[in-house]
C-alpha cells in the first residue's frame, strides 16, 4: 500500500432502527466504522429533545464523525444538534420546500457540516434514458425534481457531501442502484454516499468501483449480526479498495 | 498527581465540542477549558488552537478578539495545538480569500487544492479528485514525540479544500498525499499543528491527544 493515499471504501452505518443507537454507535465504532449516520425517522417535535440527548450520549463516546438527520428545518435545528456533538446534519425535505435553506445552513455552519440526503426514484421506463425523481414522504409523493440536476443544484449552493438513497433498492438486498449512484457521483465534485440496497459485502464493493461512491452505507447487514465492519472493510479491501483497517 | 488545564481557544469558529470532548476522554486527569479569556488561556499548561470555516473569518476573528497576541504568548513556552484551520493559521499567509495574511509562526504558505486535482500515483493514477478532500488518509510520520504509541502510516480524518506548504522541510513531521504532497503535521519546539482531526480519528487521533497532554514542549 503507497503511503498517504486516501481512503475511497469509508464505511458507514446508519443506526436508526437496532436497539439503543447508543450501545449500537459504540459497538460500530469499535469494529472499525469511519463514520457514523444517524437518522431520526420519527423526528417530531415531540422526540426533539430525545434526539439531541441521544446525540450527546453517542457523541461523548464515539470519535469518529457523527451525521444527524431526520427532521432538520431550521438553522436552529442545526445549531442544536452540531451542540450537541453531531459534525455534519443532513438535510432532506426542508430543502425541497426551501432551497435557500441550504444556501444559508452553508453559509452559516460551512460546507463541511451540510449534508444534503435525496431520496431517488427511478421513473424513466424501459428502454428509455436514465431518469430518476426525488419522492418525499416516504416514498409515496413525488416531486418532479430531477435527482442529479438536484444534487448539483444543492451542492452549488453549499452542501458537502450527497447522501444518495435509492428508494427503489431500500430494503431489498439486491445492492445498490449502480447507474443512479455513477450519475451522481460523476455530477458533483463532493463526495457521494450510497445508500439503500446493500445485501452482502460484494455489494458495498461494488458501491465504490461501479458506482464510483466516495462512500457507502449499509444498515441492515450489520444490524443484525450477519456481518461486522471490519468483515466489510476487509472484503473491500480485497477487491483493491483501500480502507482504513 | 495534580490536575492540569488544557485551553481550546474559542474564537467563534465552529464548534468546539467535539474537541474538548475528545481532549478530556483522551486524559481524564487534564481539565478542558473552551475559552476566549486570554488569562484563563495564559495560565493553562496546553493550550489548542482549532479552527474551520474559511481563512479571512478565522483570522479576522483571531486579531478581533486578540487572539494573535495570546498565541504569540503561548508560543513562547507552552505545548501548543494546531487543529485544521488553527495549523493553517500558523502559516504565514493563505491564497485563500485572495489572499490572507496569518501568524506566520511557520514559513510558507496554504494553498488550494485546486479544481482540477488528479491523482498522480498509486492505484488511482489519472483519476479526478473531489475538492475538498474528505476522509481518511494515511499520515507517514517524521520522529517527534507527537507520534508515541501510532503506528506510523495510520489513518487519520481529513476536511480540507487547503493545504499546507511547508518552506522548512525539517518542520514537516508528518506528511500526507491527496493528488499532491502536503504537511499533514508540522512542529517546532512547542508548537505541533495538525491538517487532520484528531477528535476525529478514532484510537490514533485519541492517542495523538493524549500524546499532546502529556508532551511537556520538548520536541
Amino acid at each position: 500500500m503507497d503511503n498517504g493515499r486516501v481512503v475511497k471504501g469509508v464505511q458507514f452505518v446508519d443506526i436508526r432502527d437496532a436497539g439503543d443507537p447508543v450501545v449500537v454507535a459504540k459497538r460500530y465504532d469499535e469494529q472499525g466504522a469511519d463514520e457514523i449516520t444517524f437518522l431520526d425517522i420519527t423526528a417530531s417535535h415531540h422526540g426533539r429533545d430525545t434526539t439531541i440527548h441521544m446525540v450527546e450520549a453517542i457523541a461523548e463516546q464515539v470519535f469518529i464523525p457523527l451525521t444527524v438527520g431526520g427532521g432538520i428545518r431550521t438553522v436552529e435545528d442545526i445549531r442544536n444538534m452540531l451542540n450537541a456533538g453531531a459534525d455534519k446534519t443532513a438535510i432532506n425535505s426542508a430543502a425541497i420546500y426551501n432551497p435557500e435553506f441550504v444556501k444559508e445552513a452553508a453559509e452559516k455552519f460551512g460546507s463541511q457540516c451540510i449534508v444534503i440526503a435525496i431520496d431517488a426514484k427511478k421513473v424513466s421506463g424501459e428502454g428509455e434514458p436514465n431518469k430518476w425523481e426525488i419522492f418525499t414522504h416516504g416514498g409515496r409523493k413525488p416531486t418532479g425534481i430531477d435527482v442529479v440536476e438536484w444534487a448539483v443544484k444543492m451542492t452549488n449552493y453549499g452542501a458537502g457531501e450527497v447522501l444518495l438513497t435509492s428508494m427503489d433498492q431500500d430494503g431489498v438486498k439486491n445492492g445498490f442502484d449502480i447507474e443512479l449512484t455513477r450519475a451522481v457521483s460523476e455530477a458533483v465534485n463532493v463526495p457521494v454516499i450510497a445508500s439503500g440496497g446493500v445485501g452482502n459485502l460484494q455489494h458495498l464493493a461494488d458501491g465504490v468501483t461501479e458506482g464510483k461512491a466516495d462512500a457507502v452505507l449499509a444498515a441492515s447487514i450489520f444490524h443484525f449480526g450477519e456481518h461486522t465492519v471490519q468483515e466489510a472493510k476487509e472484503h473491500m479491501q480485497s477487491q483493491g479498495i483501500e480502507v482504513r483497517l | 498527581m495534580t490536575s492540569k488545564i488544557c485551553a481550546v481557544i474559542d474564537y467563534g469558529m465552529g464548534n468546539l465540542h467535539s474537541a474538548s470532548k475528545a481532549l478530556e476522554h483522551a486524559h481524564t486527569n487534564t481539565q478542558v477549558i473552551v475559552t476566549s479569556d486570554p488569562e484563563t488561556i495564559l495560565k493553562a499548561d496546553h493550550v489548542v488552537l482549532p479552527g474551520v470555516g474559511a481563512m479571512r473569518d478565522c483570522m479576522g476573528e483571531i486579531k478581533r478578539m486578540g487572539v494573535d497576541q495570546v498565541v504569540a504568548e503561548v508560543a513562547k513556552t507552552k505545548p501548543l495545538l494546531g487543529i485544521c484551520v488553527g495549523m493553517q493559521a500558523l502559516m504565514h499567509h493563505s491564497e485563500e480569500n485572495g489572499g490572507v495574511e496569518c501568524l506566520k509562526h511557520f514559513d510558507g504558505e496554504v494553498k488550494y487544492f485546486g479544481d482540477n486535482l488528479i491523482e498522480t500515483q498509486g492505484t488511482q493514477t489519472g483519476e479526478k479528485l473531489k475538492v475538498p478532500h474528505m476522509g481518511w488518509n494515511q499520515v507517514s510520520q517524521q520522529a517527534h514525540p507527537m507520534w508515541n504509541d501510532i503506528e506510523d502510516n495510520s489513518r487519520f480524518y481529513f476536511v480540507h479544500s487547503y493545504y499546507v506548504n511547508a518552506q522548512n522541510k525539517n518542520q514537516i513531521k508528518g506528511h500526507g498525499h491527496y493528488g499532491k504532497d502536503f504537511a499533514a503535521a508540522i512542529g517546532q519546539d512547542n508548537i505541533f499543528a495538525v491538517q487532520f482531526h484528531p477528535e476525529k480519528s478514532h484510537t490514533a487521533g485519541l492517542q495523538l491527544l493524549k500524546n499532546f497532554l502529556e508532551w511537556d514542549g520538548q520536541a
